[in-house]
Order: structure tokens, then sequence, then C-alpha cells
């Protein structure tokens, strides 16, 4: 219904027709209360116990998707709030943490793997086969090529310097296990996270 | 944290120096407006400006942005000269009493042992006076002139409330009465707790920051009790399991530090890391080092570590150097020393300092690989996105991988909390598109790699060929699986001291005491150990109950080590175990064991007759006021000037700034004077973003849209810059353009003699996401890390500040 | 959607018939914002704009932290700053929480001429029944605190709904919930008057000698209280109103229109009259006859 301000007049005859009709005992159905709150929106949605992945208070946080799990239906995060039970946050959450939902859906998330070619001026999809063998072919001529097995001295020190990592800071700790053990494994020194900023 | 989140309720003084709490932690600044209306505390802030901390403050003071030491050098003063020390504690627990060798000296700004040439101490007058049993001498009456406390007092001397002032530009009135407050916890039965974040630790004496803050906690008896503590405020989610885990330049799994080309060998590396006891009967978890790696060695490489390949020892890399970390990083790269680069999460661009050279740094990538959930400025980094990322993409031969992840709703795992929980979470949906976890993209490239070594062979295969990796699913190794190998398993029946069986092989550990170094356990991290046992996932348990509502909750998830909440509890009670403050006892001394509210970080029947030191993590068992060799600029804190300063350093002009952090050449060169750029900016976080990631979402765009800075009434007067107009902001090292925040909460300070302007500048802007394109705060910032840990000094360096027209496009956008 | 079941209103706006009100032996709520407790975080705004899926525009910087600058159709609250600087030359940063006072005498309700679009439940929180909304605006200026706002593409106006759906569930308002520090409280309102009582000699023991709780009698209470460090002086909270009532106008207007709609006089007429003082010159556009007649229709008139 399309209303501009112009129809103040049609408008106030409408509420005169309604509260007379009511006055004259037409009742609340003829005058159509239409009065109800708003449908609570987590009735049977599902709901996860999380951590916020901001700050290092690791707020709890339920997310409450749309969807039962059932198969055929493709679950979506609908909403996310504070963990009463949580000692901490006890509920509560940062403007951040309240936010999370509009992350979570940004329209900035990535959703295919992307490749920039050198000297290019765009990214373009590739398969996820395509990035992971060539990252790990770059990886392995970069690291053949430049492998210190020994220094100067003699002394085994088995280390590749020209390859680095930056690990992230909101990964879990299990990502972060893991990731040691196949950096330093290949003899990676330049590793740091976001601790030091 | 030494403490917990909501311990911070039982504190009767809070001071919020060196973080900015209510913006940063919201949710955990609850407990200091709780420790105000339940246990009437007061709260103080020490901050350059007036921020939303400030405004529910009872006393705020100001201060110039890198001049903590000085701050609270002086209140170490105020404490000696005023006796307001728990003394018996300082006496019992601290190095107080300890002698220092006698060729110790400080002299001009410098510690003795400085080596000009090389940047360097040479450290070994750093030290305690020993016995002939190599035991610290001790002279508990305090009459030594050359004890710790003495010594103490000796160099905090020059820091009067006058000096103080002259240096802080804090105003002399709320300089002391800051300082009644916190004398005011010497009590035995009362605490401070500080809550400190990147306001200490991003200065180029930032270690020193904090080290200041704990001497001084120290002399009120505040570490260890309830309410008190050590509380740095941890930025990230997991930015704390992270380096649990060792993802740190000179790190492994649980503290445990790297090989150096010294080290050849297995026992030379040990040799270094025995556990020395200083005082007689210490005891040290580090006493179990060889467990600790032996086991880590087994969980990593299984069969292959054996004890005739001393454990393969040689497999691990070795450093020839302290570490590279991000600033010796980026200075290869921008020297052309690196040739591929993974950023996990991570959003260097945006985060290092000096965004000038990071991005030409970038550019000397043959490849460069971003894992990420979201659409990231480094990815970009390419990419020309005018004044906010000038570019020619052309000339730019750097090949990039742009890998989409899941987040935290579309993964199970454990992140660990500031306090050192680790609670684990559940995935709530799978991640959009094509988004993988990071754990199935690292697992696909190592696959990789390891697939074309074991076909084409290469460089040193053998670590990557060996590497362990039984799990039921290889593809996508399953968190619990992990989590396990952390936690670590018993590959042999373990006994206790009756014989009985208490684990049977192939079963996961209880605690790191079980450990062995014959190769007979695993572990991932043995500070885990315990996280998830044969009784389950303990990082999962959800039971909030708290005893005596202290803050505890010690069935809430699960704390390392061994589920301890609070760290140095022995220090809560006296030297006999009774509890200083009775009315908040954490663990007292029962007659025979060690009982409370918390898991004792001592032995749980050590008697207090055994004389074992509380701080059991040091080799004399004491709380250190002098810190030994354990600091690169000295046993004692002492102010040194930002290296980009408005003002010499008037104690010691020959040494302005830190004599041993390492500055790059082109670094130092970019370096600039207070003659061009006469005010001093400062960089932080607002509560409505976090870093670069929330200008994603669409409602903190809302609450934020927009890049600005802050300035006070009087420096926007004499520069006629008006509320909301634009401004050009301009150091050394590059500009930004944006709109200024006329403000009364930033005020001139009076500084030796003269007035300091602090522009404030938020870090969030960047040029992908929701909120509008900014230029981002590293623009301007300095590439000079803290000479401990390499922290960037992002709170304290120069600026100049212009009056400007708005953008182009924001002319024609207003036509 | 027809909701005959709830039968807790106790007002209804632009209705002389009795609404159902038999339930209402309910206690009444009441939001209280401590503004000593308050960080200004806007968590309460973040979750008022997640929760009732409430996005408005990403706006400018315009020198301050006032974000969006104003309330709008899609910002039902908002955090207003001041910086004062106070008698002993020490700086305030006094930031109040604004929205909907939920008054227990509504100048919107009763300012409305739309019937049922505004009502009031039982416990007293006040709120807009959209699909009843004419969008005429005389809430607005009903309001002693200049709250709804109008929403130029449906005309409909909106404002803070107290997260009724959330407390007809058993839920606090969303802003309550996550507000980090505890400055929003929620409950009762004897509970909420009680607790502001301590809060209030809290406040007078660390020397605001003037703290005390926002009620304004004007609108014979509100349902939305604050706990203001300096009470005495309401405005300088970023111009709370020192002694809020319903516009004399509005006072007039209900009067009259009541019986002129009963006898179906020259109401309409009237009613133009006053949209004229209050909002301006309307043209009347052949069209709005049949227009009229079919929201007439839409309005529930018996087929």
């Amino acid at each position: 219904m399309e209303l501009r301000r112009r129809g103040f007049i049609k408008l106030t005859g409408a509420g005169l027709a309604a509260s007379t009709l009511g006055a004259l005992g037409f009742g609340p159905s003829g005058e159509a209360l239409a009065a109800a709150v708003r449908p609570f929106k987590l009735a049977a949605t599902t709901e996860t116990r999380n951590t916020c992945s901001y700050c290092a208070v690791a707020c709890g946080i339920l997310v409450y998707s749309a969807g039962d799990r059932a198969k055929n239906a493709k679950s979506n995060i609908i909403h996310i709030e504070g963990d009463p039970d949580h000692p901490v946050n006890r509920g509560t959450l940062c403007p951040k943490g309240s936010a999370l939902l509009d992350v979570v859906h940004a329209p900035t998330r990535l959703e295919q793997p992307k490749y920039r070619a050198p000297g290019s001026n765009e990214f373009k999809p590739v398969s996820w086969d395509f990035a992971l063998d060539r990252i790990a072919r770059l990886m392995k001529h970069d690291r053949d090529a430049n492998f210190i097995a020994r220094n100067a001295n003699g002394a085994t020190v088995n280390r590749w310097l020209t390859t680095g990592m930056l690990a992230a800071s909101a990964s879990s700790t299990e990502t972060a296990y893991l990731t040691w053990k196949t950096v330093r494994s290949m003899g990676m020194l330049i590793f740091d996270n976001q601790a030091r900023v | 944290m030494t403490n917990t989140w909501q311990d911070i309720k039982n504190a009767n003084v809070v001071l919020c120096m060196g973080g900015n709490a209510a913006e940063a932690h919201p949710c955990g600044f609850k407990w200091v407006i709780e420790a105000k209306i339940e246990n009437r505390a007061k709260v103080i802030v020490v901050d350059p400006r007036f921020t939303r901390t400030a405004s529910v403050a009872d006393v705020y003071a100001p201060i110039r942005p890198g001049t903590d030491i000085a701050f609270l050098s002086g209140v170490i003063r105020l404490l000696l000269e005023k006796g307001a020390i728990q003394r018996e504690y300082v006496r019992a627990y601290t190095n107080a009493g300890l002698i220092v060798r006698e060729d110790f000296g400080f002299e001009e700004g410098l510690f003795t042992g400085y080596d000009e040439q090389g940047g360097s101490y040479d450290k070994s007058s750093w030290h305690y006076e020993v016995d002939d049993q190599g035991y610290a001498k001790v002279d508990d009456t305090w009459q030594h002139p050359r004890c710790v406390i003495n010594l103490l007092r000796q160099h905090v001397d020059r820091y009067t409330p006058e000096m103080v002032s002259r240096i802080c530009g804090t105003p002399q009135d709320k300089y002391l009465e800051v300082c009644e407050l916190i004398a005011s916890t010497a009590a035995p039965d009362k605490a401070l707790t500080n809550l400190f974040a990147l306001g200490w630790a991003q200065h180029s004496v930032g270690s020193q920051n904090i080290r200041t803050m704990a001497i001084v906690q120290l002399l009120l008896g505040n570490i260890g009790v309830a309410g008190g503590g050590m509380n740095a405020l941890r930025g990230h989610s997991n930015i704390q399991g992270l380096t649990d885990v060792g993802l740190m330049s000179n790190l492994m799994p649980g503290y445990m530090t790297l090989p150096n080309d010294a080290e050849t060998n297995f026992e030379q590396y040990m040799q270094t890391r025995q556990y020395k006891p200083l005082r007689p009967g210490q005891t040290s978890y580090w006493q179990n080092y060889r467990s600790f790696f032996v086991s880590f060695q087994k969980a990593i490489y299984g069969d292959a570590a054996r004890a005739d390949n001393d454990w393969a020892y040689d497999w691990l890399p070795k450093l020839d150097n302290d570490g590279y970390d991000i600033l010796r990083a980026f200075e290869m790269m921008a020297k052309g020393e690196i040739n591929g680069y993974i950023c996990q999460g991570f959003n260097p661009l945006q985060s290092f300092p000096d965004r000038g050279k990071i991005r030409r740094a970038l550019g000397n990538l043959k490849f460069l690989v971003v894992m990420d959930p979201l659409d990231t400025e480094t990815s970009r980094f390419w990419q020309d996105f005018g004044p906010q990322n000038p570019s020619d993409p052309a000339k730019i031969q750097t090949e990039v991988f742009q890998l989409p992840t899941t987040c935290f709703a579309e993964e199970n795992g454990s992140l660990i909390n500031s306090a050192r929980w680790m609670q684990w979470h559940w995935k709530a949906t799978d991640g959009p598109g094509e988004a993988r976890s990071d754990i199935w993209i690292m697992t696909g490239i190592f696959h990789r790699m390891r697939e074309m070594y074991r076909k084409e062979g290469g460089a040193f295969p053998d670590p990557i060929l060996n590497l362990s990796w039984n799990y039921t699913d290889p593809i996508s190794p399953d968190p619990e699986e992990l989590a396990k190998d952390m936690n670590g398993y018993t590959f042999t029946d373990l006994n206790d001291a009756s014989g009985a069986v208490v684990l049977r092989a192939g079963q996961l550990l209880d605690n790191f005491g079980q450990l062995r170094d014959d190769g007979t356990t695993s572990s991932g991290c043995w500070i885990f150990t315990g996280c998830y046992t044969e009784k389950g996932n303990q990082m999962a348990r959800r039971d909030a109950s708290d005893p005596r509502e202290q803050g505890i909750a010690p069935n809430w998830g699960w704390a390392w080590p061994a589920n301890r909440r609070i760290m140095y509890n022995r220090a809560s009670a006296d030297p006999a175990g009774n509890p200083w403050n009775p009315a908040k006892p954490l663990i007292r001394w029962n007659g025979s064991h060690w009982v409370g509210i918390d898991v004792p970080d001592y032995g749980p029947t050590t008697k207090p007759s055994d004389g074992v030191g509380p701080f059991i993590m040091n080799t004399e068992g004491l709380g250190r006021l002098f810190a030994l060799d354990q600091m690169v600029e000295g046993p004692f804190p002492e102010h040194y000037e930002p290296f980009e300063s408005p003002v010499p350093n008037v104690l010691h002009p020959k040494v302005e700034s830190n004599p041993v952090a390492r500055v790059f050449a082109d670094d130092r060169a970019a370096f600039g004077t207070a003659s061009d750029f006469p005010y001093v900016a400062t960089t932080y976080r607002l509560t409505e973003h976090f870093h670069v990631w929330t200008k994603h979402g669409r409602m903190n765009s809302i609450l934020q849209p927009e890049e600005f800075v802050e300035i006070g009434e009087t420096l926007a007067k004499e520069k006629g810059i008006e509320q909301g107009g634009w401004v050009r902001l301009t150091s050394k090292r590059g500009v930004v353009v944006c709109k200024a925040y006329v403000t009364k909460r930033i005020r001139p300070l009076t500084v030796n003699g003269g007035s300091t302007h602090v522009i404030g500048v938020p870090i969030h802007w960047g040029f992908t996401g929701q909120a509008r394109k900014g230029y981002g705060a590293n623009t301007l910032t300095p590439s000079v890390g803290d000479a401990n840990s390499q922290t960037p000094e992002f709170k304290a360096f120069l600026v100049n500040i212009e009056k400007t027209r708005p953008p182009e496009p924001e002319n024609a956008a207003n036509a | 959607m027809p909701d005959l079941q709830s039968q807790d209103y106790i007002r209804r706006s632009a209705s002389t018939l009795t609404p159902p009100s038999i339930r209402n032996h309910e206690q009444e709520v009441a939001k209280l914002i401590d503004v000593s407790r308050c960080i200004g975080c806007k968590a309460c705004q973040s979750a008022c704009m997640e929760w009732n899926d409430l996005r408005s525009e990403v706006g400018r910087f315009q020198g301050s932290y006032d974000n969006p600058m104003d309330l709008d159709p899609s910002t039902w609250t908002l955090m207003r700053f001041t910086e004062w600087e106070n008698e002993q030359g020490n700086l305030e940063w006094l930031i109040r929480k604004d929205g909907c006072m939920h008054c227990e005498d509504p100048g919107c309700l009763k300012a409305c001429p739309a019937p049922g679009a505004i009502v009031q439940y039982a416990n007293g929180i006040v709120d807009f029944i959209s699909a009843n909304c004419i969008g005429c605006g005389y809430c607005i200026k009903g309001c002693p605190f200049d709250i709804p706002r109008i929403n130029p593409v449906d005309r409909k106006s909106y404002k803070c709904t107290l997260c009724s759906d959330r407390v007809t569930a058993g839920l606090e308002p969303a802003c309550v919930k996550a507000c980090p520090t505890g400055a929003i409280m929620f409950g009762t309102k004897t509970d909420m008057t009680r607790w502001a009582g301590e809060r209030i000699a809290d406040l007078n023991s660390r020397g605001f000698q003037n703290a005390g709780l926002y009620d304004p009698p004007g609108v014979g209470g509100t349902h939305v209280m604050y706990v203001l460090h300096h009470a005495d002086r309401p405005s300088l909270y970023a111009g709370l109103p020192d002694a809020p009532r319903i516009s004399p106008l509005v006072g007039a207007w209900k009067g009259l229109f009541k019986p002129l709609a009963l006898a179906g006089i020259a109401a309409a007429a009237l009613a133009g009259f006053f949209h004229w003082v209050v909002v301006g010159r309307n043209e009347v556009q052949p069209e709005d006859d049949a227009e009229a007649q079919r929201l007439m229709r839409d309005s529930g008139e018996p087929k």
C-alpha cells in the first residue's frame, strides 16, 4: 500500500469510520484488532553452543540456525546471542559479538578459490585442485632450491628461509597444532602469529 | 592473565593502564563494574585519552604515550618511601633480600655490560652473588646494600613526583591521587588488579612496561591472590592458543624453544634448558623438559622418533638468530629474500607497521597464499584502489591465491581465552559455497607435497615423509583426534606407586606428570595434558558451578596447566599456609594437603616448612623484583623515550631510546623528528570494530562507518580544524586523509615545560568491506619493535596534522 | 494477524471499544538504564538491529560517536554521547541510550488517529501495530521524547517494541540481554525501582549528590527509566527532557475527537485542521476519495 503525506484526509476518514463502527457495536472482529506481538523467531530453530571469534574474553554464544538438521533442509544461521550459562559473559555480548551474524553472512565472505596470475589485473575462480596443486608445486620448488641442510660450520640445521607463514589468531587450537606440524616438518622458520600485533 | 575474568570482581582497586578494557573487552569489563558495585572497588584509568573506560572510572589521569615506565617507577618509589608494601609477602615471596653481584651497576641510562657496537648487553653481572653450592646469597633483614630491594630503591630514586609529571605530563595532583589508591592495596586483605593490553605491549619498551607493573604488584602482595594478578587482556579469540602451541618464530608447543645453530645435538640442547635451582629445595615443571620434549617428538614423528636418533632432534629446524619475527620477515621480503608467503587468517597489509613498506615487500614475492573467510586487503594488495591502495598490477609479478575458509560457526574445535581456558565449540552449519576448513587446506597442501617428495625426492624429505598422520580421515583430520594428540597417550601400562595400573597402553594421559623421557608417552603440547582424557573431552564441560562464588568455575571447560585457574595461588596464603585474606581464600594448608577452591600451583603435599617458593617457574622460587638476565634491556625497568618522541630523554639525554632495540637501517631512515612532525600519535581499537574484520559486517559499519582521528580542542583551534572536518595526517612514512573528531577528551599535556598534543588514530579502515574506504593507521606507524618481543611501536610515534579539503569524490557527492 | 486472545490490552489508539483486557493481573515491567554503568559500547544497538532484523544505511562520520546520527525507522535505539566539563573542571562523558520510554501515559497513543495502531499491554509495553498504522506522524508530535520515526518507503511509524516478542516468550529484551556491563536491566517495575535506589545510594557515596531516578511523572512514569548521576539536570544527557509531558495540543485533540467521531460529524475536517497545524498543509487530490473507500474496506468494514 503506497501512502504519501497527502493521504491524510482519507486516512483520518478511515480512522473515523473504524472507530465509529466499533462504537456502534460491530465489535472487535469487525475492527480487526491486528494487535499481535511479532511471532517469536527462534521457536523451532537449532541451537548450537559456540565461542565468539573476536577477543579473548571468549564469550559463550548460542548460534540459532533455521532448519532441524533434516537431510533435505540446508540450515542457515539466523541469529546469535550470548550463552546465559557462560561464567564470564553470562549471556551478554559486546557490539561486535551481537553483530556476529553480519560477518558470518558478509557479502565479502569468500566462496570459491581464486587465482591472480603474475601481472594480471583480476582474480579468476579456480578449482581447489588447481590451487592446491599449484601451491604445493611452488612450495616444493622453492624448498628444494633453497633448503639449508648444513650451515657454514657444517652443523646440521635443516632450515628453509625463503618461504614463510603467518598463522591465524582465530583458528582453533587443533588447527594450530596441525599447522605447526606441517610447517615445521618442512623446516620453515619464518613462522609467526598475531601475538606480536 | 594470571587470574580469571570473573575474579576481577574480587578487586578493591582496578587499574586500567596500558589498555582500554571497556572498549576492547566490554564483556570482561563487566567484572570491573561488578567490583565497583559488589566490592565497593575504585577504578583508575591512566590513558592518553579520556576513553569509554574513563567514563565509568573514579579517577582519570592523562599520560603521554610511551612514558608508563616513568609513571610506574614513580609509584614504586612512593611505595618504598612510604613503606606501603606488604612486607611479609615481599620478604618471603620475592627476591627482595637476595644479594646482587658487586659488579652490577647502572649509569647514564645503561646497565653494566653494554656493547655499543653490537647494541646488546653482556649480562653476566646481572646476577646474584652465589655461594659454593651455586645458591644465591640472601639477607632477609634487607640491610645489605646490594640486596635487591635496596638496589631497586636506589634505581627508582630519580622518579620523583616532579620528574614523573615532567616526563609523563600527568598533573601531579592526579598522579598522587592514583598513587594513594594503589598504595591502599598493600594491606594483606586488599588486592589491586591491573588490566592491560597492547597499550603496554606496543612500545619499544613494551615488555618492560609490563615488568614495571609486575614489580608494583609484587611489592603490594597482589600476585597469586583473588582480585589481584597481572592481567594481560589478550586481543584475539585464540591468540593464547596459538602462542601455547608455539606458532611463533622461536617456539615449540608448550613454550619449549626451538634449538639454535650452537646446539648441534640433543644433549647440548638439553644442557641449556636444564633446570638449576638457585635456592635450596626449589622445584619446577621445567625439571621435566626432557620428558616434554621427547613426548612431543613422539607425538609428531611416532615410531620415527627413537632413542637412537635422538628422538629425531635433527629434524627440527635450527635458528641462526633470535627468531624470524614479523618485522624481520618483512625486512627480508622488502629486500627480495623471500619467495613465498602464506597468510592464514591474517591481514598483514593492515596489521604491520609502515604499510608502504609492507605493500612493496608483498610485491617482491613470487607467490602469496591467503586463507581467509573474508576478502582481505592483503589478498588484493596488487590491485589499484586509488589513494588507499595505489598500485600498478602490471608491474607486480606475484602469483596470488585467495582460498576461502570456514569460520568459527562452521567448525568444531577449541579456543583458549585470555585466562587460559580451553573451551570446545561446535559447528552450527556448513560454510558458504566451496569454503573449506584450515585443517582441510593445510592437509591438502601437505599431502600434495609429501606425494611429490615420495615420487620425486628432493631436499631432506625425511621429516615430511615421516610426519605422523594416524587420523581416521587423513584428508580432513577430526579436531577431536587432534585434541587427543595434543593431550597425549601412553604406549605402555602406567602404574602408580603401589603398582596398580592407572592407565593401559594406548590410553589417554591424565596429567603431564605422567610424561616420560623414554619414548613410552606422547604429547603434542604438554601443558594441555589432561584436556582430553579417558573421561572424555574436558574442554567440552559446561558446568558453571562456582564454589564460594569467587569466580573460579572449575568445571567449565578446562584451563591449562592442570585445570588451574589462578596462577601462583600458593602466594594467596602466608608462609604458614593461611590465606592472607580470609574472606577470599584460594588455597590453604590443612596440615597434610593444600586444599581450596582452585588446583594448587604447588606440590599438593609440599609442607609450608619445606621452604619451597611459590613462584615455581623461577629457579629461586621467588617473584623477581630484579629480573636477572631475563630481559634484554636490564634487570630493572628504565624509562626510554619512544623512537619518535617530541622531547629528549631528560634522565639521560645520551641514551634516548631503548639501547638494545633492533632497528633495520631502512626503518631508521624512515623515523621522523619533532621539528617536522610535532605531535604524538597513538593507535587503538574502537569498541564497535574488531580490527579490520568487522568492517565486512553491515551492523558494525553502521555503528562506526568511516575513518577519523581524534584531536583536542586546543590543537584544533590552533590548526583551524572544524568538528568533523577533513584533515591530512602525515608521518615520515605516509599520509592519511580522513575526518577529525575534535574532542574535550584529549587535552594538551605539559611535558618538560612545553605543551604536547596527542592525536588518536583508530585502526579499523581499509579498502574492502562495507564501511567506507580508509587509509589505515599503519600507513603512519614506525617499523620498530619491543626489544624482547618485537611487538611494533604502534602506541607512540610522531605526526603532523593539517586541515584539508574534502577529497574529490566527496566534493562531487556534496555538490 | 488478528489476535483476539491476548486480552491484556489496557489502551488502544483512536478506539472507543473497550479492548479485551480481562487478563490484567500482570506485573508491570520496566527497563532500567543505569547511565553510570554504561560504557557506550553500542551492544544494545547491535542487539536491537540483529534481533529485530533492522539495518539502516552505512552513514558518515560526523564528529561524534553517535552513529547513526539520529533515530530512524531502522534505528530504534541509539547511544548519545555528551562531553561535559563539570564544576570541578573534570570531564564527564555522559552516554545515554535513547529510545522509546514506554510511558505509562503514552502521548503517541493518545495522539494516534488510527484505531489500534498503538496499543499498551497490561505489562506497560507500548507497541506499534504497524498493519494499522496510517503514517500520519501524529505519534511523533505526541511523543514528549521525539522517538517514533516514519519510514518514507512504507509510510509506517516505527520505534522500540521493548522486544514485546521476546518478553511474551519469557525473555528479556535483546538490548538488556546483550548489555556487557549490566547498565540495562529488566524486570518488574517494582524491582527496577528498588534496584535503582541501591544504585543511587552507591552514586551518592561516590560524590554524586544529585544522583537519582528518572521516571517522569508528567507522562505518568515510564517503563524505561534512567539512573542519572545528575538527576537534577536530565537535559545534560543529550537533551533528555527535564520535565516531559504530553503536548496540550494532543490533549485538546483527544478531548474533541472522540465526541465528534461518535457523532460522525466533520471529523475529517477537524483532523485535517489538526494535521495542518502539526505537519503542514496537504493537498487533497481527486483520487483520494477512491482510496479512502478502499482503506475503509481494508480497515475492516463488514462485508
